[in-house]
């Protein structure tokens, strides 16, 4: 236990103090939000229409930014050796990581979200049901997405290798979240496409450190 | 706590290509062994083979405690420090929190790490980034969690190739001192140790079958 709050406290230190983590995925998801009404032409009610979709969508694809930074930097710099020969064993350290990159990556687009879904348009009332999924669906991204990053470590260009890899992984959880989302809004029952999700985010949480631990001990032999 | 080590009939390859084979090694409390041979001979993949990071393709290696075998796992998570070639330190953290984690993360304390930074004669660089610091104190950084957290077996790979002449001194006065103790050294090293060690050669290599 106290290897894995070891460990969960350097990857939040990681992630908040090198820069670039959180704040690149909150510009990339500004930015993307502001394209789209650029794209999609300045009639309201379309852009009411896809809004929430939309920025269910590009959560999904922004907290995939930092992934390669997972578990690629601990490989390059031989700290992954370190860790393997610590207290807890990898499958926990996989654990601590994937929280770690909930709480700094995905965590904070979860709260953005809300504000991008009303500033493209949207009723204030889907506010609440978008942080939910944003939470709750957030950390399937996180753990799914460690997979894939453990399994590309040692590639070259191991980022467009992640994408390839998780996004079709990604698909449930973006059906039942944009599912959730959308019937709230059309005040139908949302509790089933909801508790769907939460039920494939806690899976991913409970089976993916054990499928990252064995792709890093594959890269570290 | 690990008392003795024997490699017994241990072979490793790296691809398709056999490295070591039929390798066997005992070494006991007390005891430092030199590992020599060319590059590429296969001295670090032995050494992250008794780390357990590199599945041997035969033989085994057993670690014995006071109170008979200790399961290999336990051994190397508990008991073992290997310093690979790479430091495992992150540039964009000060140099105290990255010897704080190593210390802790091995069983050190914080009183444990910053005493032996101070031994290693880093505590004027405890502030800075590690990206600010030479090869050198790079090194000796990664050092100091031996000197922090007490484990009986070093698995040491060229420990001492970025360190100057005063260093080598210092680190090899922590070696002779971890001897005393009762600790267990195995080394690759291309300069003699600056303590007794047994020498074992490592065969193959570049140039070699």
């Amino acid at each position: 236990m106290r290897g894995f709050s070891l460990v969960l406290r350097r990857e939040l230190a990681l992630s908040w103090a090198g820069g670039g983590g959180p704040v690149l995925a909150l510009g990339f998801y500004l930015a993307m939000a502001s394209l789209l009404p650029l794209a999609l032409g300045a009639d309201p009610a379309r852009m009411v229409a896809v809004a929430p979709g939309f920025a269910w969508l590009v959560l999904a694809l922004a907290s995939l930014l930092s992934l390669e930074r997972m578990f690629e930097r601990d490989f390059e710099d031989g700290a992954l050796d370190l860790i393997a020969l610590g207290p807890a064993p990898l499958e926990m350290t996989a654990l601590a990581k994937g929280l770690a990159q909930w709480a700094a990556i995905t965590g904070p687009l979860a709260v953005l979200a809300p504000i991008v879904v009303v500033a493209l348009g949207a009723p204030l009332s889907l506010a609440p049901i978008v942080v939910t999924c944003g939470l709750i669906g957030g950390l399937s991204f996180c753990f799914l997405g460690g997979v894939g990053a453990s399994l590309s470590l040692g590639s070259r260009r191991g980022g467009v290798l992640i994408a390839l890899i998780v996004l079709p992984l990604f698909t449930p959880p973006v059906i039942f979240g944009a599912g959730a989302i959308e019937a709230f809004g059309a005040a139908l029952d949302w509790r089933a496409p909801l508790l769907l999700l939460c039920a494939y985010s806690l899976a991913a949480t409970a089976l993916c450190p054990f499928a990252m631990a064995a792709a890093a001990r594959n890269a570290l032999s | 706590m690990i008392t003795a080590i024997s490699i017994e009939s241990l072979a490793v390859a790296r691809g398709d290509r056999a490295l070591i084979s039929g390798f066997n090694l005992t070494l006991d409390a007390g005891e430092a062994v030199a590992l020599a041979g060319r590059n590429g001979a296969g001295k670090t993949s032995l050494l992250r083979a008794v780390a357990g990071l590199i599945r041997p393709s035969a033989g085994r290696v057993v670690f014995h405690g006071e109170d008979g075998e200790i399961a290999a796992e336990d051994a190397v998570a508990r008991d073992a420090h290997l310093i690979g070639h790479q430091d495992g330190l992150k540039l964009s953290r000060t140099a105290w929190d990255e010897a704080l984690f190593q210390a802790e993360w091995t069983g050190g304390t914080t009183a444990s790490a910053r005493a032996a930074c101070a031994r290693l004669g880093l505590g004027k660089l405890l502030g800075l980034q590690v990206r600010k610091l030479s090869a050198g104190q790079r090194r000796r950084l990664a050092l100091a969690r031996l000197a922090a957290s007490p484990r009986s077996l070093w698995l040491l790979d060229e420990p001492m190739a970025p360190l100057d002449r005063d260093q080598r001194g210092v680190f090899g006065q922590l070696m002779a001192e971890h001897l005393a103790g009762g600790g267990l050294i195995l080394a690759a090293a291309h300069d003699p140790l600056p303590i007794a060690a047994r020498p074992i050669e490592v065969g193959g290599g570049e140039n070699a079958g």
